[in-house]
């Protein structure tokens, strides 16, 4: 059976979109209150992380594909320069030229949203990918490390 | 537009941009990677002789947000950086055609160019930590790009001891916050000139500047932190041993110590602690010079020798800028500390320009015959006269025999050494000029002249794309020693002034 075991797997089905949900209201409102895009980008992360640890790495990879995490990984890291390149249209890089609303609401604060979305994306899946590759390494033993070295 | 802020964006972009378009276009990380540093090494050129400017990031000035600083040393080290960087992507083309992942390796070298180009043009003091690590962490990956075995273990050593200098590194820059209250380098120094007239009053900033030299010192790869050094640079592909030999080791090690040391320390005031660490720096440099060189003797290994050299060369450099500043901070006349400075300052384009050269010619040779043991090579000059060329070219003007560029440099800073008042270390750099001139006779009578042996019988001249950045070099080399007067005043001379002006560097940054 791949995975842990069914105990592990039913509680993982009922926390996963808890904290995902979580992650995602740390990430949009972490301009008004603490947290941000990448504390938001970890917590998110760790939802598949989760998921690969209870089910097994194919579950996550169903939901989340490697292609695909690899795809958010740049462009959220692509989105975060292009945000600081509009600054540029104001005359400097990172300029938050956009609309700074009203105070305290969700939609506020001019680039720092659209900026903890961009660093949401780039943490979350590069985080994700790190955790996959080393599930990837796994599978041979130290022990014939060890005895191919001697052999 | 200020396009201060270009040198990190447009290499950082196209890091970002060559994965996502490789899952597509199998040739987005060639194209992209040619296209960017084009354009940059175009902008560094152009941006000679244009007056120092400063760029507000997020439209927050100086003290509150992070300024971005171009003067003429950070103009010095960006042509030196992106030239080379185009010029190594070149030879690239070709050479990284035996590796897969390439995407990931243009990648990871766009990266690289964005930190060092960022920890150039950065006038914060964290801010520099955070690109020297994002240059630092691209090379350690760079160097164990081949995966084999002593390549992993080789970029292993090489970041366990890089991570030890980043900690000493950002220990010190908090013992500096700490002490100043700000991370703003013009600003700190301000503070530290005026609170506690130099590093004197407060020990903690001493500490702070011993950090920093060891810090910096390990990027540098100075003597007793050299050990990474001989693993990593052979280990890599051959155009990131040039990049690393070439550039990074200056950009990360030596360009931050000098700005450090120079703007926020403010070694350009007479005081007691500045002789100590201006002390420091030239004890370094010799242990460098000697040590390097007589390593570099007995190397049977292409590329070691070349890495153990480097060790060498970088300490001529360093015991340049120490003396320089040795001389001011005993209350030395302003012009000989000048001259000083600038023979360090020369020596380091000149050494970025042949230890590429003769990286990338090592990369050629092996190409071609698929080794890089001295012993199995010879006569390559029948039977590769391009690279032959280039390789003794490179080999002269390092060893320093005239009329080559590496001559005049180390004849500039011997002469200020002896005027300084140190005629022993004059001595000891005159002997291992000696010892370098040795090893590289060794190279060119074991693999360029003698009969065609060995795997040299089978060698064939490597491809255009390989030659052409590699003659480019090689007519730099003989350009810098012949034509310093054309281009000395408008590079070298303002790198050298903006590193003395020290209040310049204030009033430049905070208005």
């Amino acid at each position: 059976m791949k995975g842990m075991t069914l105990i592990v797997k039913t509680i993982t089905d009922f926390v996963v979109a808890f904290i995902v949900v979580f992650g995602a209201y740390i990430v949009l409102y972490g301009h008004l209150t603490p947290g941000g895009g990448f504390a938001g980008g970890v917590i998110i992360a760790c939802a598949f992380i989760l998921l690969m640890l209870a089910h097994g790495s194919d579950a996550a990879f169903a939901i989340l594909p490697a292609k695909v995490a690899h795809i958010l990984d740049s462009a959220g890291a692509l989105a975060f320069l292009i945000i600081g390149w509009i600054g540029m249209t104001g005359g400097f890089f990172f300029l938050n030229v956009f609309g700074r609303g009203e105070m305290f609401r969700l939609l506020s604060s001019g680039m720092i949203l659209p900026l903890n979305i961009a660093i949401a994306f780039k943490v979350g899946s590069s985080l994700f990918l790190v955790f996959a590759a080393l599930a990837m390494f796994r599978r041979r033993s130290f022990r014939a490390m060890i005895e191919e070295e001697l052999s | 537009m200020n396009p201060v802020p270009l040198y990190v964006a447009i290499p950082l972009g196209a890091a970002f941009l060559i994965p996502l378009l490789g899952m597509w276009w199998k040739k987005s990380g060639e194209t992209l990677a040619v296209l960017s540093t084009l354009v940059l090494a175009t902008m560094a050129i152009l941006a000679v002789g244009t007056p120092a400017m400063v760029h507000h990031m997020g439209g927050w000035t100086a003290p509150l947000g992070i300024a971005l600083v171009s003067d003429g040393l950070t103009v010095l080290l960006l042509i030196a950086i992106n030239v080379i960087a185009f010029l190594c992507i070149v030879f690239s083309l070709k050479y990284m055609t035996a590796y897969t992942g390439l995407t990931k390796y243009y990648s990871l070298f766009m990266l690289m160019v964005a930190g060092m180009n960022g920890v150039v043009v950065s006038g914060d003091l964290f801010n520099l930590f955070v690109f020297l690590e994002l240059a630092s962490l691209a090379s350690y990956a760079l160097v164990a790009f081949g995966v084999e075995a002593d390549e992993l273990e080789a970029g292993f050593k090489y970041m366990i001891l890089g991570s030890v200098a980043s900690v000493m590194i950002l220990f010190a820059v908090g013992t500096v916050y700490a002490v100043t209250g700000t991370l703003n380098m013009a600003d700190a120094a301000r503070e530290i000139s005026t609170k506690f007239s130099g590093a004197e009053t407060n020990p903690a900033l001493l500490l702070a500047a011993a950090f920093f030299l060891m810090g910096f010192g390990l990027k540098a790869a100075l003597v007793p932190f050299h050990a990474w050094l001989p693993d990593a640079h052979p280990s890599a592909p051959a155009p990131i041993s040039a990049m690393l030999s070439g550039v990074v080791i200056k950009s990360l090690g030596v360009y931050a110590m000098c700005r450090v040391m120079f703007h926020v320390f403010g070694f350009a005031s007479t005081s007691p602690s500045s002789a100590i660490i201006a002390n420091a720096m030239i004890a370094l440099s010799v242990l460098s010079i000697v040590v390097g060189g007589l390593m570099a003797i007995g190397q049977w290994d292409f590329k070691r020798l070349l890495a153990y050299s480097s060790i060498g060369q970088i300490g001529y450099v360093t015991l340049g800028i120490g003396v320089g500043a040795h001389v001011l901070a005993t209350g030395g006349t302003r012009s000989l500390a000048a001259l000083a400075i600038l023979g360090g300052l020369f020596h380091l384009i000149n050494h970025a320009a042949f230890k590429s050269l003769l990286f990338l010619s090592s990369g050629a040779i092996q190409y071609a015959t698929g080794t890089r043991d001295m012993k199995m090579l010879s006569g390559l000059r029948k039977r590769m006269p391009i690279t032959a060329a280039t390789t003794n070219i490179a080999a002269l003007s390092i060893s320093g025999v005239p009329p080559f560029s590496g001559f005049w440099s180390k004849l500039i800073i011997i002469v200020a050494t002896i005027r300084a008042g140190h005629p022993a270390i004059a001595a000891i750099a005159i002997a291992m000029a000696f010892v370098t001139l040795a090893y590289y006779v060794k190279v060119q009578r074991e693999m360029i002249f003698g009969p065609v042996r060995g795997r040299a019988e089978s060698a064939r001249e490597v491809p255009a794309a390989m030659y052409v950045p590699l003659i480019i070099l090689a007519i730099v080399c003989v350009g810098f020693g012949l034509l310093y007067p054309v281009w000395g005043s408008r590079i070298l001379e303002p790198a050298r002034d903006a590193l003395l002006n020290g209040a310049e560097y204030v009033k430049l940054v905070l208005g």
